[in-house]
């Protein structure tokens, strides 16, 4: 089937104006009667369901944390994307859309582009109403720097922690709406299905996670605004509760998942130590403004100290290979350059998989102070992880999974095409491509539960009766009792293997097979391993424990079994698009200096899988991609 | 490294509990301490017994879950460090280690290490924030800022709300959490106007939820993984004293 975004036409400068001009509008005081349900509380949950709440929706907002406050947007470091144009230096809404179809690699939605980059502006003033400390200059007025794959500084931030003042912000607004009394808020709870009714999304069938009961919950409307699927690597630098599964249960009731094979790996993490690591951490590719990448010229060289080898012995590579962006370059790019500089035996640290980030001419030039003042906090936590000083010897980075690109199938109205159920933030597909900019996750997700879906729900909403179905309807029960008996075959299995290291062996194929770098053979071995570990799972899980109880083996084994049909989807995705692009990497479509080839004639367009059981062939739905603003041109960051 | 752990261990807020002591016989001094616990899990849950539970998410110092009594001290006290990022180089070969969960009585025990700290949610909601509408703002730039203020303010919206100040102090007081919002949002322009009301409801939902008062022991901050400071419980003082004048 061909998708329709249902972009609208006409002059990209003015398409959100009109769009939203032309949007229906729910009466304010039939708003209240209309009961919306939000899954997640990050930036875009959070902010939506703040915003609704205000317009006067009643409004529902689950998050599996004790508090709405902790979703996985508190971790971002670096600083979120504005096209004000305040320093000056040539930025402007045309630009900032420009760029960010560019950094996708052409595989975005221009008309959700131009939206986004239009109301990035508002969405600071937002910010700076609620109270959000962004850092100011001596004057008072908004200070501003530039951040990896941008040549204008249009990043806002908040020393080191960006996401977490961002997310406090939203936090507020729905605190507000909590007292107000238009938001109810579900701490503690996990989402376990979609409730369908004549094909359309009316509830939901969530996980009490203190008490273990399955509680039903209809709304008139749905939004996920659940976060990325990357822990589908196991180690990432996603929090460690982050999951598929809402957006899995959703795929399961026939939602399209699309592209899921655009995953970002992070060129600024720090290396894995030893094989009990649970996670990545990130440090914020902010540091590539001041630190410079290097590896070792001779291989010999990579044991020793990284003081005692000469200037002349270090491979500068990412000023080498791209002298005009130099370490700024695109997060994709910058980490498939420390893949091959390691893959080609020159990398440092333990295993040899690592790059140095070398702040010494910085400090040369501005002195330690300065670069304390800039970076200070991510300095400290890197001291915590290693017990190495990155004042005085070059920090170690590595890239890790970091972001999803792919995500549920929406619309221009952020609707999936299951009708009454919407996706926001990471949870969707629709603006970053096949490669995400620095500091744009805070601002799609910001820009999705503010100034987007506000508006475009009503569209949705004018279109049903408030309250038609509820809870007594028999799908709730239907739907429950399926959650139930899958919860009771989890624990029934008893065999030998826990969840934990189930987790890590699915990990270790993706990373292997379906990383940075995949091939035709590689990704059919992972379609081989993948299934096969499946069927161990469902045989040999063993989960201690009852569903009575606060139960985190439970939670855990829940949450793989939806991986591993996702990983499933997400390979045969990285197969069938035969071509480079961003984050997707294929090996047999490279240039001959070893860059991304894309493949437009063959593979402009959006693929859109639709699951149609487990271990059953995904159908392949298409939304071509048209660039009427944008010339389609070859990226290059030299 | 080998260890000894006592670990607190309680089923739900009907159980009395009590603490049970586990090995963990292999300990990398590159392992977390709940890289650490994740091993003496993956131990129990292999032999068929109840795992210990204890809250945790981001595992990088920011999302404020973690929330462990290790030793006596909340965080296990290493300088402004979450139990996340606590690394068991910190510890000797041979140690035991006492883990508890956060005790107060505004925090009643989920399950063993896990505490509900919904309290925490009723001070922010009775006034934790500016009422700005979405939309309705005026330019980022109008009001301008200086960069002492902004900084200051910053000091005090770096808390996590991890409850760890309360956990700590002899009257489970939250006064350092309530006072890290006010303080925050009452020297910007756009927080001032609300002032008097804030801290007047943020004040009585702690009050209502548990919370103790503030006798100057100071324990919040020494515990605090942000190091926030307890000026900003002096700041509370003084706007409560402001809002009552």
């Amino acid at each position: 089937m061909i998708l329709d975004g249902k972009c609208p036409t006409g002059p990209i400068e003015t398409s959100w104006d009109r769009h939203r001009f032309e949007s229906k509008l729910v009466n304010p005081s039939n708003k209240r009667k209309y009961k919306v349900l939000c899954v997640g509380t990050g930036l875009a949950g959070g902010a939506a369901a703040a915003s609704l709440g205000e317009l006067g929706y009643n409004v529902h907002a689950f998050c599996y944390q004790d508090s709405a406050r902790r979703a996985h947007s508190i971790a971002a470091q670096g600083g979120i994307n504005a096209a004000k144009n305040y320093p000056n230096d040539g930025d402007s809404i045309y630009r900032l859309f420009y760029d960010t179809i560019k950094g996708g690699d052409f595989r975005a939605r221009e008309a959700d582009v131009w939206r986004l980059s239009q109301v990035s502006n508002n969405i600071i003033d937002q910010c700076v109403a609620q109270g959000v400390p962004f850092a100011r200059d001596y004057a008072g007025y908004l200070d501003n720097r530039s951040f990896g794959g941008a040549q204008v500084s249009r990043t806002f931030f908040a020393r080191g922690q960006t996401g977490q003042q961002l997310l406090l912000g939203a936090y507020s607004a729905l605190s507000r709406q909590v007292k107000a009394g238009t938001v109810t808020l579900h701490e503690r709870r996990e989402m376990l299905d979609l409730v369908m009714v004549d094909g359309v999304a009316k509830g939901i069938t969530c996980r009490n996670m203190v008490t273990g009961e399955i509680e039903s919950h209809w709304g008139d409307a749905v939004i996920l605004a659940t976060g990325g699927y990357v822990n589908v690597f196991y180690l990432s630098t996603n929090a460690m509760g982050c999951s598929v599964t809402a957006a899995w249960k959703a795929a399961r009731k026939g939602a399209y998942m699309a592209n899921p094979c655009y995953t970002q790996i992070h060129p600024t993490c720090i290396p894995q130590s030893g094989e009990h690591q649970s996670k990545l951490t990130l440090m914020s590719e902010s540091l590539r403004n001041d630190g410079r990448c290097w590896v070792p010229k001779k291989a010999e060289d990579c044991e020793k100290p990284a003081a005692d080898i000469a200037e002349n012995d270090r491979d500068y590579y990412l000023e080498r290979k791209y002298p005009s962006f130099g370490n700024l370059a695109p997060r994709d790019i910058a980490s498939r350059a420390a893949k091959e500089q390691c893959d080609d035996e020159r990398g440092v640290g333990p295993g040899k998989r690592g790059v140095y980030l070398d702040f010494a001419d910085s400090i040369k030039r501005l002195g330690e102070d300065t670069i304390a003042g800039r970076y200070g906090n991510l300095f400290e936590m890197y001291e915590k992880i290693t017990d190495e000083d990155g004042y005085k010897q070059p920090m170690r980075i590595y890239p890790a999974p970091h972001y999803a690109m792919g995500g549920l199938w929406v619309d221009y109205n952020c609707m999936s095409n299951v009708p009454g159920l919407f996706v926001l933030g990471e949870a969707n597909f629709s603006v970053h491509g096949a490669n995400r900019l620095g500091a744009s996750a805070l601002m799609q997700g910001l820009a999705d539960g503010y100034f987007v879906i506000p508006y475009t729900i009503a569209n949705y909403l004018v279109t049903v009766k408030p309250g038609e179905v509820k809870d007594d309807h028999a799908a709730f029960k239907e739907s429950a009792d399926e959650v139930k008996a899958d919860i009771d075959k989890l624990l029934s299995i008893n065999g030998t293997k826990t969840p934990s290291e189930f987790h890590r062996e699915l990990g270790t194929i993706m990373w292997e097979k379906v990383g940075m770098a995949r091939s035709e053979e590689s990704l059919k071995e992972a379609l081989e391993l993948i299934p096969a570990l499946r069927e161990e799972f469902w045989k040999n899980v063993k989960v201690v424990g009852t569903n009575e109880q606060f139960n985190q083996e439970l939670e855990n084994a829940g949450r793989l079994a939806d991986f591993f049909e996702f990983a499933e989807i997400l390979t045969k995705d990285a197969l069938n698009r035969e071509e480079s692009c961003g984050g997707h990497f294929r090996t047999e479509h490279q240039t001959d200096d070893g860059e991304a080839m894309r493949n437009d004639e063959d593979f402009c367009y959006v693929a859109a899988w639709e699951f149609k059981g487990t271990g059953v062939e995904p159908e392949l739905h298409k939304e071509p991609l048209k660039f009427d603003n944008v010339k389609l041109a070859v990226r290059s960051y030299k | 490294m080998k260890l000894k752990l006592h670990v607190w261990r309680q089923n739900g807020q009907n159980d009395k509990g009590k603490l049970e002591t586990y090995d963990a016989p292999n300990v990398s001094p590159d392992q977390s301490f709940l890289e650490m616990l994740d091993d003496v899990n993956l131990d129990l849950a292999r032999t068929g017994r109840d795992i210990i539970a204890f809250d945790h998410d981001c595992r990088e110092g920011i999302c404020g879950m973690c929330s462990q009594v290790i030793n006596g001290v909340p965080h296990g006290g290493q300088d402004r460090t979450t139990v996340c990022q606590l690394h068991m180089r910190k510890f000797k070969d041979g140690d035991e280690i006492f883990i508890e969960p956060w005790k107060a009585r505004a925090f009643p025990v989920i399950k063993d290490l896990v505490v509900d700290r919904n309290g925490l949610e009723k001070i922010m909601q009775a006034g934790g924030y500016t009422s700005c509408h979405t939309g309705g703002v005026p330019d980022g730039n109008a009001l301008p800022i200086g960069n002492p203020v902004a900084e200051y303010s910053m000091d005090a919206a770096e808390c996590i709300g991890c409850g760890a100040c309360v956990a700590s102090c002899p009257n489970s007081s939250a006064m350092l959490y309530t006072g890290a919002k006010v303080a925050q949002l009452a020297v910007l322009p756009q927080g001032k106007v609300e002032a008097q009301q804030r801290v007047l409801a943020m004040t009585e939902a702690a009050k209502e939820n548990g919370f103790g008062n503030c006798s100057n022991h100071y324990e919040c901050q020494a515990s605090c993984p942000k190091g926030i400071n307890v000026k900003f419980i002096a700041k509370l003082n003084r706007e409560y004293m402001k809002a009552l004048l």
